[in-house]
């Protein structure tokens, strides 16, 4: 090396010119943020009112709603929302975290579309977080299956299958024994059976996961129709009526205004997910197991070298990854719908791929980008009863297409475990 | 040693069921035993036979037997010939079962190229579905919005589907050229996005059909109709199509300088950029390619089969086209063959749900198992206990999402 490229002395360093570039979410956001000015501002009826209701009406705590003029509101919102982005244009020069920045812009400029969508009525806004939480249940636990079995290395694309049989067990022995909780308890035996199907093709005979997972999924679809329209359809009674779960209040907690009822008032299956999330969120980043987990998707040879066994931490993940998917598949039957139903996953397993990736393969991002979906979802579903100018068709593309820009780097990198999806063969 | 001497004494038969076509032959046999199983678990008189099995063994073996006879019977005689049909509507009638067979076959040998082209050229296309929307879009609306004579119109609308699919496909194409974007990501993302686009197509009153509220497109104009060759036959000539299109994709992938850049890139894709290559405009190419040949299919559905544009036009094709393309190993001839196997157990799965009760749903598992035993040679030789030939298996060659 010649003395030309040497680097030079640290204290030779100018201090100043250092600028860290700003990351294109940033960007993004700021765009986004001029956007809903002009959009939401100057396309919403002056004359017309928006009112925000902040109670289901069963609260101890009675919040009054809030009537706000439609256009201005859209318009204070909206500038609020630009004020976070640039906000966090500010954060990103000093190298603070975005995350205060970014969910306050995610707030406001709902609350600025709103305004607009929504202009001349009313909207419920508990109501509108406690059913957009209650749709994320699945993708949550569907996501959680992604990150367990592709932080370990090995791709889980069958999440809609292990969702689906989990729904369908859940579904036939709550109906068998007449009791939701022997559902819930069955149901991730559901998932476990497409995931131990997926831990011995992929890890001993290395066959290709993503193929795999495409094939599993038809598995799952066709043995639960298939079953459903031998068993379940023709005795209903029998096989096919479960009780559900009704939502269980948490003292206090569920007394809070605006948050108590969206978060505390739920049933069993959305305290699982919490439990789940944070078990997993802490497990995969500050255990032992944790680190040997992502050693193995990240370098599976090194991880060989200090004596990690790699294909067995790998098997017993993508079992674990079975278990938790097959437990959110419970939700569809046990805890919302109740009868199971043809193909009634319809695609939220896909979805919950889609939050692992957007989430960046972290249990807190997945989280977020779930929860997100679950909100695009449910808007999507209030908004096409009160009428609006979105088609109820675009707000269900929004998990779809906000992935596919996510992975072609609008809002920035996006990178897999190193080794996810190669099989790893001991040589 | 003792495999040695063991390969000798048995013969050239297990040898030669340890190979490639062994193999497919052996997972076919497997997956309709299991499938089978499935038949006489779930059937009511093997049930009820089965409440008194000690007492009277021989009740269940034979409601076992009967419910799995039949349902195969008519899983069969629903794919190639229906006999009993022979003397009431002679052999028109009888070989009817054929023509539904090569009706479904026909979308399926074109979705199977597609993925089968790309699959040669190392991407995923798990895309098909949404290609095949795409291209049905853009057939039934030249289809329909247009009066013109056959010789015009028809590959008019032939082409439209053609743009569609590589447009959808292209779009996966391109991001991956561009940013490298995973394939089977974004084509899994491009899947919904279509599925949602026709539903709202399918709202407006350019695509809704006059008078009706369910989601269904006007009919498309007899000029721009797949011939049949006999009115009672459902079987069109996008079947002439998806040959022509089979032989295409043996040409480019045997013969031609781009599809030996295609194959090139997807055996080992550094070393063809090494070579020279512009892999990102390979990428980019087979992607425009194969989503042309789901759109194809599309056009097979609505200028064919269905003759009109709805929700549920793809109807799971894209997803059985994957499995097709397995099926036939990425080879076009095999994936004609496996498109045509799986064509039938769709024709025959409708006649056996017809006739004896047992729903069509069991044809997908079938399928699944029959791409999953061949896609594990090791797991199919255990179980017929056949020697090693050590042929690597296909679909082993992993990516990951970074790859």
């Amino acid at each position: 090396m010649s003395a030309a490229v040497a680097p030079a002395p640290e204290e030779a360093l100018p201090e100043v010119d250092i600028v860290p570039p700003v990351p294109r979410l940033v960007k993004v956001l700021i765009g986004l943020g001029v956007f809903a000015i002009v959009v939401f501002g100057f396309f919403t009826d002056a004359g017309k009112e928006v009112t925000f209701q902040l109670t289901l009406g069963d609260e101890a705590l009675a919040l009054p709603d809030v009537t706000l003029p439609a256009k201005i509101s859209a318009i204070v919102f909206s500038v609020i929302a630009l004020l976070a982005a640039i906000g966090a244009l500010f954060a990103a020069r000093k190298e603070r975290a975005l995350w205060p920045y970014t969910s306050a812009f995610g707030v406001f400029f709902i609350l600025g579309f709103l305004s607009w969508a929504v202009a001349g009525g009313t909207i419920n806004l508990v109501g509108l977080l406690q059913g957009s939480l209650l749709l994320a249940v699945p993708l949550v636990f569907g996501a959680m299956s992604g990150i367990l079995c592709e932080r370990a290395g090995v791709i889980n694309i069958a999440i809609e299958g292990q969702l689906l049989t989990g729904a369908f067990v859940a579904a036939v022995v709550a109906s068998l024994t007449q009791n939701a909780y022997l559902g819930l308890i069955a149901a991730p035996l559901g998932g476990l059976f497409i995931g131990l199907l997926l831990a011995v093709f992929a890890i001993k005979y290395f066959v290709d996961q993503v193929i795999l997972g495409v094939v599993l999924n038809v598995l799952a679809v066709g043995l639960t129709s298939f079953l459903y329209g031998r068993l379940l359809a023709p005795n209903q009674e029998t096989w096919n009526s479960p009780p559900t779960f009704s939502p269980v209040a948490i003292p206090v907690l569920s007394d809070i205004p605006i948050i108590g009822p969206i978060l505390f008032n739920q049933n069993i299956v959305v305290y699982a997910m919490y439990i789940i999330v944070i078990v997993i969120n802490i497990a995969l980043f500050r255990t032992k197991w944790g680190l040997r987990v992502r050693a193995v998707g990240e370098h599976p040879t090194a991880a060989d070298t200090v004596g990690i066994k790699v294909n067995s931490v790998r098997f017993r993940n993508v079992l674990l990854g079975g278990l938790v998917a097959g437990l959110g598949g419970a939700f569809f039957t046990v805890a919302s719908v109740g009868a199971f139903g043809k193909e009634m996953t319809a695609g939220k397993g896909f979805i919950a791929l889609a939050a692992v990736i957007f989430g960046r393969w972290k249990p807190l991002g997945a989280l977020g980008a779930a929860l997100f979906f679950g909100f695009a979802d449910n808007l999507q579903s209030v908004l096409s009863i009160i009428g609006t100018p979105i088609p109820s068709e675009f707000m269900l593309m929004t998990p779809y297409l906000a992935t596919l820009l996510a992975v072609a780097g609008l809002v920035g990198k996006v990178r897999a475990p190193a080794a996810d999806g190669i099989p790893y063969k001991k040589s | 040693m003792s495999d040695q001497t063991e390969t000798k004494k048995t013969g050239g038969l297990r040898a030669a069921m340890s190979g490639t076509a062994g193999i497919t032959f052996l997972s076919i046999v497997l997956a309709l035993i299991i499938g089978a199983v499935f038949i006489v678990l779930s059937d009511p008189a093997v049930q009820e036979a089965s409440s008194y099995l000690f007492a009277a063994p021989m009740d269940t073996i034979s409601a076992a037997w009967t419910a799995v006879f039949e349902a195969y019977k008519a899983l069969l005689t629903g794919m190639i010939f229906n006999p009993a049909k022979l003397s009431s509507e002679g052999l028109v009638g009888a070989l009817k079962p054929l023509s539904e067979t090569i009706t479904m076959a026909t979308p399926l040998i074109l979705g199977g190229l597609s993925v089968a082209l790309a699959f040669r050229a190392g991407l995923f296309n798990i895309g098909a579905e949404g290609q095949i929307i795409l291209g049905a879009i853009f057939a039934s609306f030249i289809g329909f919005q247009f009066d013109m004579p056959l010789i015009i119109h028809l590959p008019l609308a032939v082409l439209g589907a053609l743009i569609g699919g590589a447009l959808w496909g292209g779009i996966a194409g391109f991001l991956k050229a561009k940013t490298g974007a995973h394939e089977v990501i974004t084509t899994i993302m491009l899947n919904w996005i279509a599925i949602y686009l026709v539903a709202w197509l399918l709202t407006k009153p350019a695509f809704l059909r006059e008078g009706r509220q369910d989601p269904i497109s006007p009919p498309v104009n007899p000029g721009a109709e797949y011939p049949t060759i006999i009115d009672q036959w459902r079987v069109h000539a996008g079947i002439i199509v998806a040959i022509l299109a089979a032989w295409f994709v043996s040409w480019l992938l045997n013969r031609s300088t781009l599809g030996f850049q295609f194959r090139a890139v997807g055996a080992n894709s550094s070393a063809a950029r090494t070579a020279g290559m512009n892999v990102s405009r390979m990428y980019l190419l087979v992607m425009l390619i194969a989503g042309g040949l789901s759109g194809l299919a599309g056009s097979a559905q609505v200028l064919g089969t269905e003759k009109s544009l709805t929700g549920g036009i793809s109807a799971g094709i894209g997803f059985d086209a994957i499995t097709v393309a397995l099926l036939g190993r990425g080879n076009p001839w095999g994936v004609v063959a496996a498109g045509l196997l799986f064509g039938g157990l769709r024709a025959g799965g409708l006649n056996m749900q017809t006739a004896t009760g047992t729903p069509i749903d069991i044809v997908l598992v079938i399928q699944a198992l029959i791409v999953l035993f061949i896609a594990a040679p090791p797991l199919v030789r255990s179980i017929f206990r056949l020697p090693e030939t050590g042929s690597a298996g296909f679909m082993q060659t992993a990516k990951g999402w970074n790859g």
